[in-house]
């Protein structure tokens, strides 16, 4: 396993402010019965004030365990967090005490995830839940909780929040309940939010509502917000940064902009491809050939060389360049972009 | 839910009438003639055995005797048993010790069972969950009779703890009868604890507590003990059915005078007045009770309501 990643220069970030949250070469292994699965490679990344950052992938990229471990939400075991640092407002997450841990959850990061049906409890009122978050992080008497729980309700536009707070999950519409999931995520001011797949499960007018609501918090807290997603349109329309995840590992990563409008790596190249385009009407999609990787085998060299149509072996490759053999490191292409492809320059066209 | 309630309590009409019929139609299949057997080795006079026969309807055929006991018991009357007990004092002795002894079992089945089975399930597969899966399997595999004597061996005898017998020293004589009583389904509720412990540990509610930074006890208590109970409680309610119907062998070995061995001894004596009293009671309690764990779901689950 290459160690290459974790000497990457900082975010090429747009985000105007100080950075708030850096992660830096994290690594999560999984001890299953047929193995060990390599979920995250070393990833490294950093988030500012007031800035979006979009992790695009797949599902098994490590885009959702990276976001669990950085919680400190992963179930260990099986997980295991093998090395790298969480630095979060300059304190190493992962060398804290859980007890201190424990209380940067919710005041100082927050999460909400994609189903909130089934991220919520089903035996207790929306109100409650909420309110927990004041309860357990502020002392706040149950009544007092209530309250600001109808604030907040009100806040992320539920209509009639007053009369509703006493209402269980299953009697809110799909786009309401994730409307709660945001008011308790948001209840502390969190300085970061970790967006899991928060439209997933949403029906795209109401996806539309949902970011919407979430771009305008962010506006008005200043908060960083790390939107996990494999939909490149929701990417396309909130985020700042982008960082594209594959294999456990950051393969690309630049202004959103940037990457789409050009990517440097031939996977997010692939991804681009793929999506459907209103003005060619009849032309079938590119998918991306052959399969996602098998996280407890992942190929040699760069991980991608099996599905990638640019790939060059042997004879053809450069002297340390041979994609089969040696790991592409996450390297700075041109300013303010970032790839992890030997030929990221004839991806890119310069 | 008021009218749920009313609802089910009229549904108990039928299935009353039902079982203490069937119940009746039994006692009245059974071989042999109770009046002669009253006299045991000396034959009572022929006089005597016929005035009797004649009180308790016996000439008459079933369904007539059914519904002459029927008519008794609508004005409050559960009849007497062929000495001329009344019945109602035999279930009204009788019936406190047997509730006394259930009491103490379900105390010992929801304290141990559910503590058991909340630690082995929030570690599954570590040493706790071990150490019950092993004595849970030990409990259920001895027979309630062997368990009884090696408790009343043990703790009564050679460290003489508590009483071996009798219930002359009020809550404290029930303690090791109802340790015994309990163990069978403890060991179950133990077991059921943790499965749905271990179940719910991995719910995406459980991650979303944990996410928002709650304390571990409130994670586990509030968030995941909770939504466990729900078959707990279902077993529990049907087991207090079940032991307010009495245990005729805890009753037995410790020699307290419970409904199970009222029943027993009835049946024995072919006192249908008395067995069909005390099983149609019995009946009634169990449907209560049954009734009560409907309702219980509807708390500790808002999504179940009943309209």
């Amino acid at each position: 396993m290459s160690t290459a990643s974790s000497s990457v220069p900082t975010s090429p970030a747009r985000g105007a402010g100080t950075p708030i949250l850096e992660v830096d070469d994290l690594r999560v292994q999984f001890r299953t019965g047929s193995g060990l699965v390599n979920a995250v490679n070393g990833v490294s990344y950093t988030v500012s004030e007031g800035e979006t950052l979009a992790i695009l992938g797949e599902s098994g990229s490590g885009k959702s365990v990276s976001a669990q471990a950085i919680m400190g939400i992963l179930d260990t075991p099986p997980a295991e967090i093998t090395s790298g640092r969480i630095v979060f407002e300059g304190r190493d997450l992962l060398t804290l005490p859980e007890e201190e841990q424990r209380k940067v959850r919710g005041p100082g990061i927050s999460m909400i995830f994609q189903d909130a049906l089934s991220a919520l409890n089903p035996v207790y009122s929306v109100g409650f839940q909420i309110g927990e978050m004041f309860r357990a992080h502020r002392g706040t008497s149950r009544k007092e909780a209530k309250q600001h729980a109808v604030e907040l309700m009100e806040r992320v536009r539920i209509p009639a929040a007053k009369e509703r707070v006493n209402d269980y999950p299953h009697q809110f519409s799909g786009g309401m309940r994730q409307r709660v999931m945001i008011a308790m995520a948001l209840a502390l001011d969190p300085r970061i939010l970790i967006a899991d797949e928060p439209t997933t499960a949403l029906d795209v007018t109401v996806q539309a509502q949902v970011m919407d609501l979430l771009k305008d918090l962010q506006r008005d807290t200043g908060m960083g917000l790390i939107l996990i997603t494999h939909d490149l349109g929701v990417v396309n329309e909130v985020a700042d940064n982008v960082a594209v995840m594959y294999a456990g590992r950051i393969v690309e990563r630049g202004t959103v902009d940037e990457v789409f409008g050009n990517p440097a790596h031939p996977y997010t190249d692939g991804l681009m491809r793929s999506i459907p385009q209103v003005e060619v009407k009849g032309g079938r999609l590119q998918p991306i050939g052959g399969q996602p990787p098998n996280l407890a085998a992942i190929p040699s060299g760069c991980p991608f060389h099996p599905r990638c149509p640019k790939r060059r072996t042997g004879a053809q490759a450069a002297p340390g360049r041979d994609c089969v053999a040696d790991v592409p490191p996450l390297r700075l292409v041109v300013p303010g972009r970032q790839a992890a492809c030997h030929y990221s320059e004839e991806v890119l066209g310069v | 839910m008021g009218r749920y309630i009313a609802r089910r309590f009229l549904l108990t009409i039928p299935v009353l009438l039902g079982a203490s019929f069937l119940i009746f139609a039994l006692v009245y299949a059974l071989p042999g003639d109770p009046i002669r057997a009253l006299g045991g080795d000396r034959p009572l006079a022929p006089a005597v055995v016929a005035q009797l026969t004649d009180e308790f309807n016996l000439n008459d055929p079933l369904w007539l005797q059914y519904v002459k006991y029927l008519g008794d018991l609508l004005q409050g009357d559960f009849g007497t048993d062929f000495r001329g007990r009344e019945v109602i004092d035999t279930i009204s002795q009788r019936m406190p010790v047997t509730v006394q002894l259930a009491v103490v079992a379900i105390a010992f089945e929801i304290l141990i069972g559910i503590v058991a089975g909340v630690l082995a399930g929030i570690r599954k597969n570590g040493f706790f969950d071990n150490v019950v899966l092993v004595s849970t399997t030990l409990i259920v595999s001895i027979p309630i009779l062997v368990l009884a004597f090696i408790a009343q061996f043990t703790f009564g005898l050679q460290l003489g703890l508590f009483p071996i017998a009798g219930v002359n020293e009020g809550w404290y004589s029930f303690l090791l009868p109802g340790l015994v009583l309990a163990a069978g389904s403890l060991a179950y509720v133990a077991r059921l604890t943790r499965t749905s412990i271990a179940e719910n540990m991995r719910a995406d509610y459980v991650r979303t507590a944990r996410a928002k930074g709650l304390p571990r006890r409130d994670v586990i208590v509030r968030h995941t003990l909770r939504n466990s109970l729900i078959p707990v409680v279902t077993f529990i309610g049907a087991d207090i059915g079940t032991l307010m119907g009495g245990a005729i062998v805890t009753e037995t070995v410790f020699n307290l005078p419970g409904i199970g061995r009222a029943v027993f001894d009835a049946v024995r004596a072919q006192e249908g007045a008395v067995v069909v009293g005390i099983v149609t009671l019995l009946v009634f309690v169990f449907i209560f009770f049954n009734l009560v764990v409907d309702v219980l779901y509807a708390v500790l689950d808002p999504r179940i309501r009943y309209e």
